[in-house]
């Protein structure tokens, strides 16, 4: 902690007006996110809930048959938890292996030159807007997967052709929508690895790429977790880059299926719903805010985590 | 060719090349082919993905498209209703975020005297900043939307954001404050000033390139988001009639405008939308990176 100055009026009678009120509105600004967060929840929660118990918990959150237009309306959404579960997860699969070892490229092999072209280059990746990834969906990924369904699934009697708005497609948005995001903080954990380690490792005689691969990234370990726990927020988060790749219409999800995300049931949705669907969605929006939370607290107690072990 | 490659060392360091340097190995080999295809495809893709937009969306600006309100009467499209529209949602975001978001931090950084109030806000902004922009829409639309009345309209859409890019300005400011040199701070108050005077003569000013960088990617932000606008800020695409009635009526951003055109299955509009949108976002990158640049070499000569 940093030594503290003080006004050499810092006495408490010798304060004016002025100061007093500028302590107090700033007192103010900085309550206001603990303010917002609180509310969102409180909103999220009072507007979430009563679909809850209209249903019942468990037809809502284990039903399978999602209807809501029906005539005896049906609001199933395990397939769609499932869908963002399993997607999400899809995508930290490919998208962090491709992310962490970009990120040994530009710490530890790259020249210093490439390094400065490619760093920009990514970041420039994370500020694209997310409706331009669903544009370039719909017109490449979604063609390609169709040729491929249509080979696949030649003669098939069962399957329903999606034109290739399918759950690959929207895994493979999502991956490519967290890459920046991992990239950019292994990248920053792999340089906070000390020098001495790889030295000491290459000293030992290990080669470059076993120093890389069983010292360095060991070392940079809970950097590497935290990328993919916030790679997990975001990916699950994303709304508008899937909502037209991943076809939307209530599956299960499988790789050809057309599917439905959390967000993406929210997004379709939300326009023309009334009522208890509604209600629904918004108990959708609910289900998504305590996987964001849970996200949120386990990122806390890992950056939390590594501060204690950098103080000792 | 695995292990000839210079290692990039950051510092001057005794021993930066293995002692095996000559030796190949064939799972070196393939580690070094993995890092360099990993690194290939991310360049690849982002390259990938300008290219493409900028070839498909050139041919679709053209003065009309720039400069009309979409018309169904003439059959024709434009965007300069959703330009105004942003430029809105960009001006009343910030006037309502930077103020609050700059406080927050000359809160944290100079006021708070540490403990558990601070751990509270700080664990909050960084919830602030997870929380994803769907999430932030459906709390506009119940809370600014039905509880305060507001309907679709832009005040929606900006208060909305406005919390959205909080944490991000609050940042930005707490990392400028931190670099101004701690004998700034007692040189002012040595000589008399009083806390608030000395904040606001000496801490903010030295400050301002980092908070302005900080403004500069809330732009980018808020330039870029859609689902937090879909359900608050609505889709209205004319211009305004009244300066400021026009806060209260609905107003679709750029990105709104791109998704409504994808829905449609209107993909040339929308390729049009995305080259004005990504020059937008290119402009703004490039503004902060110089601005930051700029900021840390100044640091390095004082």
């Amino acid at each position: 902690m940093r030594p503290k100055s003080y006004s050499i009026f810092g006495g408490h009678g010798s304060k004016s007006g002025v100061e007093h009120a500028a302590e107090v509105i700033f007192t103010v600004c900085g309550f206001f996110a603990v303010l917002a967060v609180a509310s969102i929840t409180l909103y999220m929660i009072i507007s979430g809930t009563p679909a809850l118990f209209k249903v019942g918990i468990l037809d809502i959150l284990f039903g399978t048959i999602w209807m809501p237009a029906a005539a005896t309306p049906s609001f199933g959404i395990l397939y769609v938890i499932l869908t963002s579960i399993i997607g999400t997860a899809l995508a930290i699969l490919i998208g962090v292996p491709i992310g962490v070892m970009t990120a040994v490229f530009l710490a530890e092999v790259a020249p210093e030159r490439l390094t400065n072209i490619v760093r920009p280059a990514v970041e420039l990746l994370a500020g694209i807007p997310s409706v331009i990834y669903g544009l370039l969906g719909i017109l490449i990924l979604n063609p390609l997967m169709y040729k491929i369904e249509l080979k696949i699934f030649a003669g098939s009697t069962t399957h329903q052709f999606t034109g290739g708005a399918n759950l690959i497609s929207a895994v493979l948005v999502l991956a490519l929508m967290i890459l920046p995001t991992v990239i950019n903080i292994s990248e920053s954990a792999l340089r906070a690895v000390p020098q001495h380690l790889r030295s000491a490792s290459l000293a030992l005689g290990a080669t470059k790429i076993q120093t890389i691969f069983s010292a360095v990234l060991p070392a940079a370990k809970s950097g590497i977790i935290t990328a993919i726990v916030l790679g997990t927020g975001r990916a699950i988060g994303e709304a508008m880059a899937i909502s037209l790749v991943s076809g939307s219409s209530v599956n299960m999800p499988l790789p050809f299926n057309s599917v439905r995300f959390l967000t993406t049931a929210i997004v379709s949705e939300m326009s023309y719903s009334a009522g208890l669907h509604k209600q629904v969605l918004f108990t959708i929006g609910l289900v998504l805010f305590a996987f964001i939370m849970l996200i949120n607290i386990t990122l806390n107690n890992l950056l939390k985590k590594g501060e204690e072990s950098h103080d000792k | 060719m695995t292990n000839d490659i210079v290692i990039p060392v950051q510092k001057e360091s005794a021993v930066t090349h293995s002692i095996y340097n000559q030796k190949n190995r064939i799972s070196d080999s393939f580690l070094t082919f993995l890092i360099y295809l990993c690194a290939s495809i991310s360049i690849m893709v982002l390259v990938g993905i300008m290219g493409y937009v900028f070839v498909r969306g050139i041919p679709e600006i053209s003065l009309e498209f720039l400069t009309t309100v979409p018309s169904t009467i003439k059959g024709t499209f434009g965007i300069v209703g959703n330009i105004v529209n942003t430029l809105y949602v960009v001006v009343i975001t910030l006037l309502i975020a930077t103020p609050l978001g700059v406080g927050a931090a000359i809160y944290l950084n100079e006021y708070a005297k540490g403990g558990k109030a601070v751990r509270i806000i700080e664990f909050t902004t960084e919830t602030l900043a997870g929380i994803p922009s769907i999430i932030f829409g459906l709390f506009g639309y119940v809370f600014f939307g039905n509880t305060l009345g507001l309907g679709y309209s832009i005040l929606t859409g900006a208060l909305t954001l406005s919390i959205m890019v909080l944490p991000l300005i609050t940042r930005t400011t707490q990392e400028a404050l931190k670099t101004v040199p701690e004998s700034y701070r007692s040189g002012a108050l040595g000589i008399g000033a009083t806390k608030w005077y000395m904040i606001r003569t000496i801490l903010l000013p030295s400050a301002m390139p980092g908070i302005v960088t900080g403004i500069i990617l809330a732009i980018g932000r808020i330039v870029g988001e859609s689902a937090a606008l879909l359900f608050t800020a609505g889709s209205g695409y004319l211009l305004p009639k009244d300066f400021f009635g026009k806060i209260f009526e609905s107003g679709g951003t750029l990105t709104i405008q791109l998704y409504l055109c994808m829905q449609k299955a209107k993909y040339g509009q929308a390729f049009g939308i995305a080259v004005v949108l990504l020059v937008i976002v290119l402009a703004i990158n490039g503004l902060a990176k110089f601005l930051s640049h700029k900021f840390n070499t100044e640091v390095k000569e004082s």
